[in-house]
């Protein structure tokens, strides 16, 4: 593991009515790792990553955030999720403003930054995700691929401490995956703590540090992507790859 | 034609009075309304019950039985206003009522979603809601909102038996000068229509420049 814990999650247990999604979830993310979450359609994966900045709130057991335990709603629990940012499945942009104002509203708002150097900083990001030409369109405008690059620059932001992506190309069109998963391979790269739910084993394998397996609303597996893909221990884990590598 | 010609400032003053009671009491509709309905959907279970109370027994009472409350009841309680103010207040709150109904719908509109992305990056409930949520449910409220407000201006006619000036209680005392009827009704019904007709093109325009593109 690398350095130490930024993302602890101690014995969480959750339910939703009678189905319980989360089962004695403990899991740690160091600082600079980089975890994909992977395993069936309603294993609880996009769950535990909503509970991490407290989307989805948990039953029982604590989870912490470089040390300091998830507060209750509220301001304290806005500024801990300041440092933590999410992508979602689907983009969740700001309809009603443009790509720049998009990646600009939170710096501003939250970090109480001046409008011109948040705007110089969105540019930036925007440069980096190779969106610079587009700060003035709205996101109905763009591609799914882009509109998600966006919300990648609008997370980073906020200059997190962590980011958490759930399911980030789960609803782009094939060809649009990979310009996406180019931008997180590099922020792999750069070091950044990353929790991913994906089904893109391509990026599993390449990027991750290690690999959860969820099967159930439990963790069945946690262990290097290598000797995951190449030596699965449990049979579930077996199962499903053999469903998903046949083609 | 003459009820008209001969009583041309007694009509301007009555329809000044409907024009008043509507502007004031649409600026206090609009924001109580949408400070309730900011409750309704708050996180503190206590704005909760409050804005679903005050929805609740506004929506539910006869406005003529809210005037008498307000323009009989407050003063017992040693508040002392004009009957304007007091019109004014009946008129508001009781509209607030439906306009925070309005825009609540407007806002179960807006994708959950955009909230959950403007609170994972930091926003407090009310950033989320004023910068992120609000503007985008206010253009989805547009219509139903002005349907409220025309309401209100035809609502205000109920001032008029608490001895406020406004534009319907005008027949009595054309109707004391021997004026025909039919006549001065169909002037008031004009007023009234100047009044909500414009209602009506402001709204227009307004969904015009912020209605949803679709």
């Amino acid at each position: 593991m690398a350095g130490d814990a930024l993302i602890e999650l101690r014995g969480v247990n959750k339910h939703y009515g009678k189905l319980h999604v989360l089962q004695d979830i403990d899991l740690t993310v160091g600082r600079g790792e980089v975890v994909v979450v992977i395993g069936p359609s309603g294993s609880g994966k996009s769950t535990l990553c909503r509970t991490i900045n407290r989307l989805e709130p948990i039953e029982s057991g604590t989870i912490t955030l470089d040390g300091h335990p998830l507060p209750e709603e509220g301001r304290e629990l806005a500024r801990l999720r300041a440092e933590v940012g999410m992508v979602f499945q689907s983009f969740n942009l700001f309809a009603h403003k443009s790509v720049l104002a998009n990646v600009m509203l939170a710096p501003v708002k939250v970090r109480k930054r001046g409008k011109e150097e948040a705007e110089q900083r969105a540019r930036q990001l925007l440069e980096r995700v190779g969106l610079a030409a587009h700060a003035d369109k709205y996101p109905a405008q763009l591609s799914g691929g882009q509109q998600q690059r966006v919300a990648i620059a609008r997370a980073l932001a906020m200059e997190p401490q962590a980011l958490l992506f759930d399911e980030p190309t789960s609803a782009l069109d094939p060809e649009m995956i990979n310009e996406v998963l180019e931008v997180m391979q590099q922020l792999a790269q750069e070091g950044m703590t990353m929790v991913v739910v994906t089904h893109e084993m391509g990026f599993a394998r390449s990027a991750a540090n290690r690999v959860v397996f969820m099967a159930d609303g439990r963790i069945v597996e946690d262990r290097t992507p290598e000797e995951f893909f190449t030596a699965p221990e449990s049979d579930r884990a077996k199962d499903f790859l053999s469903k998903i590598l046949k083609h | 034609m003459n009820v008209l010609l001969d009583n041309f400032s007694r009509y301007g003053e009555g329809l000044l009075g409907t024009v008043e009671l509507t502007v004031f009491a649409s600026l206090l509709a609009l924001v109580v309304g949408v400070v309730m309905a900011a409750f309704r959907v708050a996180p503190v279970g206590s704005l909760r019950v409050f804005g679903t109370v005050w929805v609740m027994v506004l929506r539910n009472t006869p406005l003529t039985l809210l005037f008498f409350a307000v323009l009989l009841g407050l003063p017992r309680f040693g508040v002392v206003l004009p009957f304007k103010v007091f019109a004014v207040l009946a008129l508001g709150c009781y509209t607030s009522a439906f306009i925070c109904e309005a825009v609540r719908s407007g806002i179960n509109t807006v994708p959950v979603g955009q909230g959950e992305a403007a609170r994972s990056l930091g926003m407090t409930f009310s950033q989320t809601l004023g910068d992120v949520v609000l503007p985008q449910a206010f253009r989805t409220v547009i219509p139903p909102v002005g349907s409220t407000l025309i309401a209100l201006a035809k609502n205000s006619a109920i001032a008029g038996s608490f001895s406020v000036v406004e534009l319907l209680g005008t027949y009595k005392t054309l109707n004391e000068l021997g004026y025909s009827i039919v006549w001065t009704f169909v002037w008031i019904a004009v007023g009234y229509l100047i009044v909500t007709l414009t209602i009506s093109a402001l709204f227009n325009v307004l969904e015009k420049r912020w209605g949803v593109p679709r």
